[in-house]
């Protein structure tokens, strides 16, 4: 709140500045604009510049470190009584002394005896501390804003470069904005490399990787008994590789078929009404489609199943038909084929734009021999388009395997290292939601695994990504 | 034409007809894929938008309200002993009659009166007349979702329930009607309370973060990349870095935002502002993407114009090469800003997940957005609260079609070609 109040103050001081900086120019030209090299108005914004972010910066630090700040300067001088404490209780102690000098709400552990004085002890220095911080910050960004604009103001003359400045601080800013892309992918790969690296100290990787059994249910508190948990993600892998295969096997003939028929037999009219139908299916948010599978999909094929189940029992094929009976709401095959239907219009738009980019005159030949036009995209339009259709494809398997709602809602939990599609499977999207649910520690293995699920996720989808982008991008140049 | 030419000419029409057949029936299935979803799930929802209320007569017996302690006195009793009087029952020694007459009615009733007993105490020992909806299983019934034929070991009203339903509904104190309840409540334990106000106000409030980050952060970088950077290994490698986040799985920007915003920079477990942060920078890559390519639109001629009456770069980009793109900008931005408004995994990262029966008080405090809402409900056990997933669905799909519809009409009304 205070922050907001000394960002407004401070929007009003710049604003100020500027119709200060504004008139002097004018002044400066003796009433006529003309005579200076840049326009009043670039004179004003650049004192307003030097006034206002400097200060702004320091204040938007912080509200973001302030804290951090402040805890660090609390945990200084560590009581005698907080001492004796277990690591654990430690941590919870200085989290409470900190949200309660804050006035946040803190946990519900009463402390008593020396360790309430140390407790009060701590509030208290905590309060003085954050005063401190807070004071000092402010005085600190109205010095630099006074600063910043009594050495900018008197810089202002007839031929001062003003507009060149501005213009400065504008493309500093512009650099700002796409650097921010980057620091994305640096924040990913940095926050899921160093969780990963904490993880694969207290599990090995080749054990991560290949092991067979995952069960990763290792104590929420630190206080409860329970099993190791067991971390082989092989499993986790199987599951995905099975449900992305029958997404595929629904998703690319369908697609590519309609791709084909979008573009080489359908009329204009025609297009134009199926296209955007199309793209309401791509549309549609995943949670929709995962609603879909776990109520509709699912329930139909079970009972499905479990009705050719009745006919087979009894029969030759008793055994299966037993099993038939016993098949459950998620299964693999119903998150595959709903991602499927999901990949339709994905795989579809993708092979529409390379077929379209396949140029009309290699049609034109191949009819002038005499080829029909099933002929023609056989022979000609398919293989000249074939990469780019790969590459659409291998995007399509990278959506794959990071659609998570589906899997979480219509797949299972149930880490199974089988082919079968009418097992229940589970996914490596649908363990990172389950291990990150709910409250979290982070130093609990059991955190930590998602985090090395994930590095494998980003890392497989990458490298699909980076290939099938190239391969999409040049095989549409390619005939440019 | 020899005749082995005809046969070869045949074969090859058949083979012609069938590969359009091929085409024709992929475009069938993936439209009846459409058509089965959204209609599956229009019928389930649709039964949501109308409600059933009772509306009963209570008296307020001064033996069961102990008016010193409202809080204490248990007016869901009362509402039941009322209705067991009006069905013309009596209540057994066991509690059975009232607990089933319970069953019936919403615990909002019993609320209602708290607050009137609250605000005038002299009501208790007289009779008021209070209205509220039926509990869900009951409005299920009214429904027809749950069927008298249904064994009665297998439903979770008996026939006796049943014969009460039957009869509040012939002496007219049933009413169905629109259920305005649904889109004034937020989340709530009850199936027949729970309403979707909380999660629209929620998802309002975060798309509006993601808003102020994505799109002027997202255009400025497009702008530098597009008309000031110069063509290098550097902004090579950050135009393919921008590509390929586009296609980075959304749990992946859920991880980062657990990891860096609440770990390292401790910002609030599942608040508005928090998602609308991770939300902003999946969303940054195709605001970016959408950008460039509306920038790219715009003819160099236009430029060269301007730099021809002596603006500098900076001027012509902004005052000219910008405006003219920025139809295509808004059209990316809001299309962007839909597909975010349905995005779900990355905000079961970061704890939006936890059940709020309020609305959301801040931006900084915890709150509910409807995609969560529709996943949290399709997990809950009762049946009630699939219906209502189904509508929160369809009203989800409202903002996101009208959202895209605003795209689509922006484009027509102010797009120009060249």
């Amino acid at each position: 709140m205070t922050v907001l109040i000394a960002l407004a103050l401070l929007a009003v001081f710049s604003g100020s500045v500027y119709l200060l900086g504004r008139r002097r120019a004018v002044a400066l030209a003796g009433g006529k604009s003309a005579g200076l090299h840049s326009l009043p108005g670039y004179h004003g914004t650049w004192v307003a510049l030097w006034a206002g972010v400097p200060a702004a910066l320091i204040i938007l630090l912080f509200a973001v470190f302030g804290s951090r700040v402040e805890d660090a300067a609390l945990r200084t001088q560590v009581p005698a009584a907080v001492a004796q404490l277990s690591a654990e209780r430690q941590v919870t102690f200085w989290s409470d002394a900190g949200a309660a000098a804050r006035g946040q709400a803190r946990s519900e552990i009463a402390y008593e005896g020396e360790l309430k004085t140390a407790f009060d002890a701590k509030v208290a220095e905590g309060r003085r501390i954050g005063v401190i911080g807070l004071v000092s910050v402010l005085a600190l960004s109205g010095v630099l804003a006074l600063c910043g604009f009594l050495l900018a103001f008197p810089r202002l003359s007839k031929d001062f470069r003003a507009r060149n400045r501005v213009e400065g601080w504008t493309s500093l800013l512009l650099i700002a904005c796409s650097t921010l892309a980057v620091l994305t992918t640096l924040g990913i790969v940095m926050s899921l490399a160093w969780e990963s690296f904490r993880f694969f100290q207290s599990v090995p990787p080749t054990d991560f990787l290949f092991g067979t059994a995952w069960d990763p249910q290792i104590a929420m508190r630190s206080d409860q008994v329970a099993a190791e948990g067991a971390f082989g993600a092989a499993p986790l892998f199987a599951g995905t590789f099975l449900i992305m295969l029958i997404g595929m096997a629904v998703a690319a003939p369908v697609g590519l078929f309609s791709a084909i028929y979008l573009s080489e037999y359908a009329g204009p009219t025609m297009r134009a009404i199926i296209k955007p139908l199309l793209e309401i299916l791509a549309g549609v948010p995943t949670v929709v489609y995962g609603f879909f599978a776990a109520l509709t999909v699912g329930p139909t094929f079970r009972a499905f199943f479990n009705w050719i189940g009745g006919f087979l029992v009894g029969g030759p094929m008793d055994s299966l038909g037993q099993y038939l009976e016993t098949v459950q709401n998620q299964m693999a095959l119903t998150a595959g084929v709903v991602m499927g239907i999901m990949l339709i219009p994905f795989v579809s738009s993708l092979s529409d734009d390379i077929i379209n980019a396949v140029p009309q005159t290699l049609r034109d030949g191949s009819y002038a021999m005499g080829a029909t036009k099933s002929e023609t995209v056989k022979r000609v339009i398919l293989p000249a388009a074939l990469p780019g259709v790969v590459g659409a494809l291998m995007l399509a398997v990278s959506r794959a395997i990071g659609e998570t709602m589906i899997v979480t809602m219509a797949a299972g939990l149930q880490a199974k290292l089988t082919a079968n599609p009418l097992d229940t499977v589970t996914t490596v999207t649908v363990q990172i939601v389950t291990l990150l649910t709910g409250d979290q520690e982070f130093d609990s293995p059991k955190t930590l695994a998602a985090f090395g699920l994930g590095l494998t996720l980003f890392a497989v989808t990458l490298t699909l990504n980076i290939i099938a982008l190239g391969i999409v991008r040049k095989y549409r140049e390619q005939y440019d | 034409m020899t005749e082995i030419a005809a046969a070869r000419l045949k074969k090859r029409h058949a083979a012609e007809g069938r590969f359009r057949l091929y085409g024709r029936m992929a475009i069938i299935v993936a439209l009846s894929f459409l058509v089965l979803l959204l209609g599956r799930i229009g019928i389930q929802g649709y039964s949501t938008f109308t409600t059933n209320t009772v509306s009963l007569p209570v008296y307020l017996d001064p033996a069961r309200i102990d008016p010193a302690d409202l809080e204490g006195s248990n007016f869901d009793y009362v509402v039941a002993l009322s209705l067991l009087k009006r069905m013309g029952e009596t209540e057994d020694e066991f509690g059975s009659a009232s607990d089933d007459a319970m069953a019936l009615v919403s615990r909002d009733l019993g609320f209602q009166i708290l607050d009137k007993v609250k605000a005038d105490a002299t009501l208790i020992g007289k009779t008021v007349t209070i209205t509220g909806p039926v509990k869900a299983d009951a409005d299920l019934y009214y429904k027809g979702e749950l069927k008298r034929s249904t064994d009665e070991a297998d439903r979770k009203l008996n026939d006796r329930q049943l014969d009460w339903l039957d009869r509040l509904k012939k002496s007219g104190a049933v009413t169905s009607g629109f259920n305005v309840a649904f889109f004034t409540n937020a989340d709530s334990t009850e199936p027949e309370q729970a309403g979707i106000l909380g999660a629209v106000i929620g998802s309002a409030m975060m798309l509006l973060v993601t808003a102020l980050i994505a799109v002027p952060m997202g255009v400025m970088a497009a702008v530098w990349l597009e008309e000031f950077a110069p063509k290098n290994r550097w902004t090579d490698l950050i135009e393919v870095n921008i590509n390929n986040l586009a296609a980075v799985p959304s749990i992946v920007y859920g991880l980062l935002g657990l990891a860096v915003f609440i770990n390292w920079f401790g910002a609030p477990r599942g608040a508005a502002v928090t998602g609308g942060m991770v939300l902003a920078l999946m969303a940054l890559p195709t605001v970016i993407i959408a950008t460039r390519s509306a920038l790219k639109a715009v003819p160099p001629s236009i430029r060269e114009a301007a730099w021809g009456v002596g603006a500098s770069r900076t001027q012509t980009v902004f005052h000219h090469v910008l405006p003219q793109a920025m139809p295509g900008v808004m059209t990316g931005a809001i299309l962007s800003l839909a597909h975010a408004l349905g995005e779900t995994a990355p905000l079961l990262m970061i704890g939006m997940i936890a059940f709020n029966p309020g609305l959301p008080e801040g931006f900084t405090s915890s709150a509910s957005v409807l995609p969560v809402q529709v996943f949290i409900w399709e997990n809950a056990s009762e049946r009630a609260f699939h219906e209502r997933t189904a509508a929160a669905i369809v009203v989800l799909l409202v903002f996101m079609i009208a959202m895209n519809a605003a795209a689509v009409i922006l484009r027509r009304r102010f797009e120009r070609r060249w």
